[in-house]
């Protein structure tokens, strides 16, 4: 067990040395959200409107940014050999590098999500909504999408493969977490897209690591 | 570190992108003893040791540590061994003795600094990896493997990239290491002394 923790810790040092992966997401998701005022004009009722789904869908393209670093840098110099080759299942090193995923890439948006909800004219009684529906939703990004990026890994042009692979997948995800601020304006109650969010993040918190630790034995083939 | 007993491989084969490269590849070692692998480029040498390693799972054949079998128990079978391939497992951002201390905390090893000393780095513990030269790198990477405290060390040229001061310092590590009970099975062409090392020959099974 005590193996599984250093290896989060591993990565998360990992990523606070290099200090971009963390600003990279973050930094994408608030430009991203910045440029929707741009194009779709500063009334504040329209920004209001559309604040839930633009902010899911910069999620959802912020964490796909991220996903090439998860093994991409330990199959170059051989960390990733190492790591099969530890006396612990491949499944448990995979899930490990699935939560230190979460960690790292999603927790900031979902931490910097209300602010930029407000910045946006989102209600403030959707801005809960819309931190619970990301709280809940993204654990089923990074678990979905640390399996594609074992699946491409090693493959040329990776990024592109990649985001065709798992962009689809993350369409529930999309679905349910914008229709649960949506459910909110309309009186309809978030409680049922939450509910769906978090059951979906739990399957794909179960099901994915063993999936993502049979692709990295496949890459290492 | 307690001594390794019995390794035992038995009519290993193994076949890459349609082309069987060897078969019945059989060998036992018993604690102290060394093998060295050795054949043309491209006979499979490197590809015999992932197989040994248990990254790769062979096209036929067995392997055990004493009674466990790779097939049956992967795990157990991975514990006591250590493998060095070509590239290092080194994080640029970490110093050397961070990169050492994490591999050698999760394999249970208790001997960073020891390590750092047999390798003649202790002078570059702390700092960052990406500032070695690729020699340093590759010494890095060999107090690694003697930090975790395996008792199997698997080597796939070991001594690329270093000069003879580093080599005699390999050769001995090596020595020690068998002396301690351990096993050393290695991938080099003739720049590294083990006594009374065992002698495998991958012969081209193309021809």
């Amino acid at each position: 067990m005590s193996a599984f923790f250093s290896l989060i810790r591993r990565d998360l040092s990992l990523a606070w040395k290099h200090g971009n992966a963390l600003l990279m997401a973050l930094g994408f998701f608030i430009i991203a959200i910045s440029l929707f005022p741009l194009s779709l004009g500063p009334d504040r009722e329209t920004l209001g409107r559309v604040a839930g789904g633009v902010i899911w869908v910069s999620a959802l393209f912020s964490v796909m940014l991220t996903l090439e670093r998860v093994f991409g840098p330990d199959h170059e110099d051989g960390s990733l050999e190492q790591l099969t080759l530890l006396p612990l299942p491949l499944g448990m090193v995979a899930l490990a590098k699935t939560i230190a995923h979460w960690i790292i890439a999603s927790l900031p948006l979902v931490l910097a999500a209300p602010l930029v909800a407000v910045a946006l004219n989102l209600p403030l009684n959707q801005v809960g909504i819309l931190a619970i529906a990301l709280l809940l939703g993204t654990p089923a990004l990074s678990a979905i999408g640390c399996l594609g990026a074992a699946l491409t890994l090693g493959v040329r042009q990776s990024g592109v493969i990649l985001s065709l692979l798992i962009l689809p997948l993350f369409v529930p995800i999309l679905i349910f977490g914008a229709g649960a601020v949506e459910a909110s304006t309309n009186g309809t109650g978030a409680q049922g897209a939450l509910q769906i969010l978090g059951a979906i993040s739990l399957i794909a918190i179960v099901l994915g690591p063993p999936v993502t630790a049979s692709a990295l034995r496949l890459a290492m083939e | 570190m307690s001594a390794l007993q019995g390794y035992k491989v038995q009519s290993l084969a193994c076949r890459r992108g349609g082309r069987m490269l060897f078969t019945g590849v059989s060998f036992a070692l018993d604690a102290g003893d060394a093998l060295l692998i050795s054949g043309r480029n491209g006979v499979g040498k490197t590809s015999l040791l992932r197989i040994l390693s248990g990254l790769v799972r062979p096209e036929d054949g067995q392997l055990f540590i004493g009674n466990t079998s790779a097939d049956d128990d992967p795990e157990a079978y991975r514990a006591p061994i250590a493998y060095l391939g070509h590239r290092n497992a080194l994080k640029p951002a970490l110093s050397v003795r961070d990169n050492i201390q994490f591999w050698a905390g999760l394999r249970g090893g208790m001997r960073t600094e020891d390590a750092m000393i047999a390798m003649n780095i202790t002078h570059l513990a702390d700092t960052p990896v990406r500032l070695l030269s690729s020699g340093q790198k590759r010494r890095s990477a060999l107090a690694r493997l003697y930090a975790c405290g395996a008792q199997l060390w698997l080597l796939d040229e070991p001594s690329t990239g270093l000069d003879a001061a580093s080599r005699k310092r390999l050769d001995a590590m090596i020595a020690r290491h068998r002396e301690e009970g351990g096993i050393v099975i290695a991938v080099a062409h003739g720049d590294l002394i083990m006594p009374d090392a065992k002698d495998l020959r991958l012969e081209d099974n193309a021809l």
